[in-house]
Formats: C-alpha cells, sequence, structure tokens
C-alpha cells in the first residue's frame, strides 16, 4: 500500500507535475518543495526524454532544457533522495518507458521502493502492455497509475477495475497543454468508472486557471496541473519559486 | 503473425487516447482484407494507377563487371511517384476511406512517403497533412513542393533532431487530438500495431511478383535477396515471400552513415539496444538511460533511429542478415549504377546495390541475386552533387 490515498484525504487533492531537472535538479528539489509546502497533496516528477510523443509544446521544451545538461535517471532519483529528506508527501513518478526499460525494471523498482517513490505513470504503456512492470512495480509498494480517455469507451471496465493508486483521467483529446476549455462530458465519464472503481479519479491535461480547477474540483477527486506549473519554470527559470507558490495555493484553494 | 508479436517485439506502446482506434483500424483491415471489392479496387489501382507489376531487371552490364553471380533489380523505382512507397499507401488511404476518414496524415524522411501519401489523397479526394524534419524539408526542398502541388499540407518539425523520428512524434499528436475523422498512414514497417503488420502485408506484393519473375526468367529461386533497411517496408516487401524458402539468403542493408564505429550512422540492428519507442518494442540506437540517439545518414529515408519488430525478430532468428553500408559505399553504388546501367537508384536503394557489388564477384556465376530497387534518385541527386563538392546553380 502507496502513501497516495493520503492525498486524497484533504478534500479535492491538487496534483502539481513539473520536470525533473528543468533548469536543474537543485532547483526541482526546491520547486517539489515548495509546491508541497503551498498545498500539493501529490507531486508528478517527469523523468525527462528525449521523445516525448503525449507532450503539448510547454513540457516538450520542459524536456529539451533538462536534458540540454544531461538530466539522467540517477539525477532523478538523487532529486527523490533530497525530497525525501523534507516530506512525506505522495511522489509519482511520469515517464515515458523507455528509460524504465532500459534501467532495467527490477533495478527501477527497488530503488523507487527505497526513495520512497510511490506510483509511476507511463503514457506509453495501455493496459494491454501493463504486465510490463505490473507485478514488479507492486512487488516494490509502486502504484502503476492506469490512464482513462475520452475515447477508452467499452475498455473502462476493464482498465479501472485493474487499476491501483488513483486513476489518472485523461480530460481532452490531443496532447498535454493549457486549453481555454474542456469540451468532454466528464461527468459521463466519471460515472461510468465509479460504477466499477472506488479509486480516486483524477483529471488531468488542459486545466489552467482557478476557475477550471473548481469546476472539475466539483466533480473529480483530484485536479492534475502540468503545462501551466512549467510554464512558470520556464518563465522564472532559477527564481521560481514565489510565483509557483502563489500558483499553487491559488489552484488549491479553488479546488477545495 | 497476427497478435502484434514477433517473438519478443511489438506490441502497442501508445496512449490510451489511440487504443481504441488502434483496435478499429485492425478490425476494419481484417474486415477489408476479406472484401473482394476492397481488393478489387485495390488491385485496380495498383495495376492501372501505381503501374504494377513492376519490372525484374536483368542487370547484365552490371553482373558482367562484377564478374559473379546474376544481378536482377526489382524495379519499384519506376511504380508511379518514384518508389514502393505507394504500394502501401493505396491499401492504407483507401483502407482510410472504407473507414470514412476524411483527412489522412503521414510523416516523412526522405519526402517519397509523403509524396505517395499525398498523391493518394488527392487520387481518392482526402485531405492531407504531412510531417516532415525540418533538416529533411532543406535537404528534399523538391518534394516538399511536390507535396504541395498535390494540395498536401507540409508541416516543418522543428522539434528535437528534426528529422524523420520527429516528424513520427508529430505525426502521433496530431493523430490523438483527431482520431475521429483522420488516420495516421505510416511509411514503414513501425509503430503499434497492427501497423507493422498491415504495411508488410501491402508491400509484399514486391516479393510475391519478384518470386513468380525468377521464377519465370531463371526456373529457379534466387541466392540472395538483398533490400535497404531504414524503418524496413521495402525489405519486408521484399522478403516476405521468400520467408519459407529457406535457401534464399535474407540481406538488409542499415545505414552505416560516416562509419558503425562512430556516432554518425543509422544501424539500428548493427549499433542498436533493444528499447521501446514510437508504439513497438524492437532495436533502436539509444544513449545512456535509454534517450533515443541523434542518428545520420546520407539518405534521409534511412535516417531513423530504430527498425521494424519483424527484422529485429528475424534477425533474432538468424532468419535474416543485416549489414551496415556507410555514406560514402552508397555514393559510390549511386554513381556505379547510373553510368553501368543507366538508372539513378535512391540513395536509399543504393546501400542495396552498394551490398551486391561486394558480395556478387564472391559468388558462383549460376547465382542469382535480386536487388530490391525501392526507389529512383532523382530526388537525391542535389544532395549527391554536394556529397561530392559539386556546386549546382539553378
Amino acid at each position: 500500500m502507496s502513501k497516495i490515498a493520503n492525498a486524497f484525504k484533504n478534500g479535492t487533492a491538487f496534483i502539481g507535475f513539473l520536470t525533473a531537472g528543468d533548469p536543474t535538479t537543485e532547483k526541482t528539489v526546491e520547486y517539489i518543495l515548495a509546491m508541497e509546502e503551498a498545498g500539493c497533496d501529490l507531486i508528478e516528477i517527469g523523468i525527462p526524454f528525449s521523445d516525448p510523443m503525449a507532450e503539448g509544446i510547454v513540457i516538450q521544451d520542459a524536456n529539451v532544457r533538462a536534458l540540454k545538461h544531461n538530466t539522467t535517471t540517477d539525477d532523478v532519483f538523487d532529486i527523490v533522495r533530497e525530497v525525501r529528506k523534507k516530506t512525506d508527501v505522495p511522489l509519482v513518478f511520469l515517464t515515458y518507458i523507455n528509460p524504465v526499460f532500459f534501467y532495467g525494471y527490477e533495478k527501477f523498482f527497488k530503488k523507487c521502493n527505497e526513495l520512497g517513490v510511490d506510483g509511476i505513470i507511463s503514457p506509453d504503456l495501455p493496459f494491454e502492455e501493463k504486465n510490463e512492470i505490473k507485478d514488479i512495480a507492486l512487488a516494490n509498494d509502486v502504484d502503476v497509475i492506469s490512464l482513462i480517455a475520452p475515447t477508452s469507451k467499452q475498455r473502462i471496465q476493464k482498465i479501472a477495475s485493474d487499476a491501483s493508486g488513483f486513476i489518472y483521467v485523461v480530460s481532452s483529446l490531443g496532447v498535454t497543454g493549457m486549453r481555454s476549455e474542456i469540451k468532454t462530458d466528464l461527468n459521463a465519464i466519471l460515472s461510468d468508472i465509479r460504477e466499477v472503481s472506488d479509486l480516486p479519479l483524477a483529471v488531468g491535461f488542459g486545466i489552467n486557471t482557478p476557475k477550471q480547477a473548481h469546476e472539475i474540483g466539483k466533480i473529480a477527486d483530484g485536479v492534475i496541473v502540468g503545462s501551466a506549473i512549467v510554464k512558470i519554470i520556464e518563465e522564472y527559470g532559477e527564481n521560481a519559486t514565489l510565483t509557483l507558490k502563489e500558483y499553487v495555493s491559488s489552484m488549491k484553494e479553488a479546488c477545495r | 503473425m497476427n497478435d502484434g508479436r514477433y517473438g519478443e517485439y511489438g506490441g502497442q506502446y501508445i496512449s490510451e487516447t489511440l487504443m481504441n482506434e488502434l483496435l478499429y483500424l485492425e478490425e476494419q483491415y481484417n474486415y477489408y482484407m476479406k472484401d473482394p471489392d476492397f481488393l478489387d479496387e485495390l488491385n485496380f489501382l495498383l495495376k492501372e494507377y501505381a503501374g504494377r507489376p513492376s519490372l525484374l531487371y536483368y542487370a547484365k552490364r552490371m553482373t558482367e563487371d562484377l564478374g559473379g553471380a546474376k544481378v536482377y533489380l526489382k524495379r519499384e523505382d519506376l511504380n508511379h511517384t518514384g518508389a514502393h512507397k505507394i504500394n502501401n499507401v493505396l491499401g492504407q488511404v483507401l483502407l482510410a476511406k472504407k473507414m470514412g476518414k476524411t483527412r489522412v496524415i503521414a510523416e516523412t524522411g526522405a519526402g517519397q512517403h509523403g509524396v505517395a501519401t499525398a498523391t493518394a489523397a488527392a487520387l481518392l479526394d482526402m485531405e492531407c497533412e504531412v510531417y516532415m524534419g525540418e533538416v529533411d524539408t532543406e535537404r528534399q526542398a523538391l518534394n516538399v513542393y511536390r507535396m504541395e502541388l498535390l494540395g498536401a499540407k507540409v508541416n516543418p518539425v522543428k522539434s528535437g533532431t528534426k528529422t524523420l523520428k520527429d516528424a513520427v512524434n508529430d505525426a502521433f499528436r496530431d493523430w490523438i487530438a483527431r482520431v475521429h475523422d483522420t488516420n495516421y498512414v505510416i511509411g514503414s514497417t513501425m509503430g503499434p500495431h497492427p501497423f507493422p503488420m498491415m504495411v508488410r502485408d501491402f508491400q509484399a506484393i514486391i516479393s510475391k511478383e519478384a518470386r513468380q519473375q525468377i521464377l519465370d526468367k531463371e526456373n529457379k529461386l534466387p541466392n540472395m535477396v538483398i533490400a535497404c533497411v531504414g524503418g524496413g517496408s521495402n525489405a519486408m516487401g521484399a522478403f516476405y515471400n521468400f520467408i519459407d524458402d529457406e535457401n534464399v539468403k535474407l540481406v538488409g542493408c542499415e545505414a552505416g552513415g560516416r562509419g558503425v564505429d562512430t556516432p554518425y550512422n543509422a544501424a539500428a540492428l548493427t549499433n542498436g539496444k533493444i528499447g521501446i519507442f514510437h508504439g513497438m518494442k524492437s532495436m533502436f540506437n539509444q544513449g545512456d538511460y535509454g534517450q533515443i540517439a541523434p542518428v545520420y545518414s546520407v539518405s534521409a529515408g534511412l535516417d531513423y533511429p530504430g527498425v521494424g519488430p519483424e527484422h529485429a525478430y528475424l534477425k533474432d532468428k538468424g532468419r535474416a542478415e543485416y549489414v551496415p553500408i556507410n555514406d560514402e559505399e552508397a555514393v559510390n553504388a549511386f554513381e556505379y549504377l547510373s553510368r553501368m546501367e543507366g538508372i539513378i537508384p535512391a540513395i536509399e536503394s543504393a546501400h542495396a546495390v552498394a551490398y551486391a557489388m561486394k558480395v556478387a564477384p564472391q559468388m558462383d556465376t549460376d547465382d542469382v541475386i535480386i536487388v530490391c530497387l525501392s526507389g529512383r534518385g532523382d530526388k537525391d541527386v542535389r544532395s549527391i552533387a554536394k556529397y561530392r563538392g559539386v556546386e549546382l546553380n539553378e
């Protein structure tokens, strides 16, 4: 049992994402702690990848920045080690599967367990391929977070009934990135999922304003924000702490 | 093989958003491949529009000059649009049309697949957008204009290495936003299932024809079939109907670039490691920690850091052999075939010609080699001139 359940004990959870190593590994540690302090209930740490196929331009650029100074998977583990000296906030890796495969599943998840990483989200590991990591991850108390998309339809049942930790509900078609409007009938998807699963449901993709967070917070158990946070880091570079804190606390406030 | 696996390779490592669409695509593909009307329509297009069957040409001067095995060229360069790509594209775009889609997208490296897709889209009245790395739009500017003439929109891809793999990334990003009206027409035997199977099946016509043609001409099967391998579609097509003929040696020629002992190559089977990328488990050029490596080849069409999963499988099984051919060897072969046979091959195909030049002299004069001449070289003239330091003014 990972710590992920704790994230949803405090009203609607606010889940923030950043890319590890952007702008530096030291700053990533600082920003994670700042986000936690400002009210993030769970933090997704992106392991940078050369080809983040599911990302929009904002997070693509963050990957490029992180890889420019060779942020490695081991550097990302070092970030977690530092963060864990200060906080127990649930941490989840967002990573494409190749860096994990290359590192070696055994070694990767053992390290997650040692350092206290609670879950993994892999955008290129759908239900059909989940067996790549499922057993090894669970043996190391790492939840494999399942994604459900607006196109999932009849797949919802099998995905949801095999899920653990929380379920990541993708709000819209397309890649990650800020959207002015979310048109998907989220209510319908959320109630379909709730018929087969008691897990917390967190909605992500496109959310960036407190108003959106408030609306989605009313129907979901968690609100996930990535690109808007990464955009702040892009703009403020090494001096983003204050702006991040203000943004996160306004979003957490809006979720309640 | 139809479970999407080739040994441990293949699979469907892709966003959940696309999964239902892939399952639907597979179902529709299986349905239409048994539908006589669809097959009639496709065969009509292949014959009357693309110009199939393509010739199996005996390269007499080349054979005599090399002094060994008889060399035959499977003339995919003579197809409409100048390469084997049209075989697959007619199949996929026709399928998209039957599925009720109104728009197709494609990635392209050298531009041949983009041109072929734009062509089929024009013919079948579909909207078409092509993703092409910015670097490739520069080295293949003529093909960009060609696609635009055909009514397609070309989107230069500015992310990553700005070449073929980045074009694939952006094509997937487009598709994930528009699954409802769009089919992604992948140009090679790569990507998530069912693409590697589908593209192979549409390209298998190369070896289906070649096998019969060589039996007619030589009254025996060839000793060797040679094809170039980027993602691997012309090679898969050229190999497929010979796989059960155990005595036919199958050789794929990868882009050795400036040498496989330098970082400047794209030889995924020679230098790569097993990985998961672009929807498939296969062999990829990758750096420490599994970052996909920037690759290089003089040939834009082979400039891809991976290879289709069935090739990785054929290699592991020992059924096919894969060799790197470096830039210099390929350019020499490009010039050699031009002078010797009056055929200017695509620089991609020249990689296969180069291996034939190496191996034919060591073989018996009774032996027979088929080289898949996957495309014509008009598009490469400018870049080969540049490679040779010749300045062209227009």
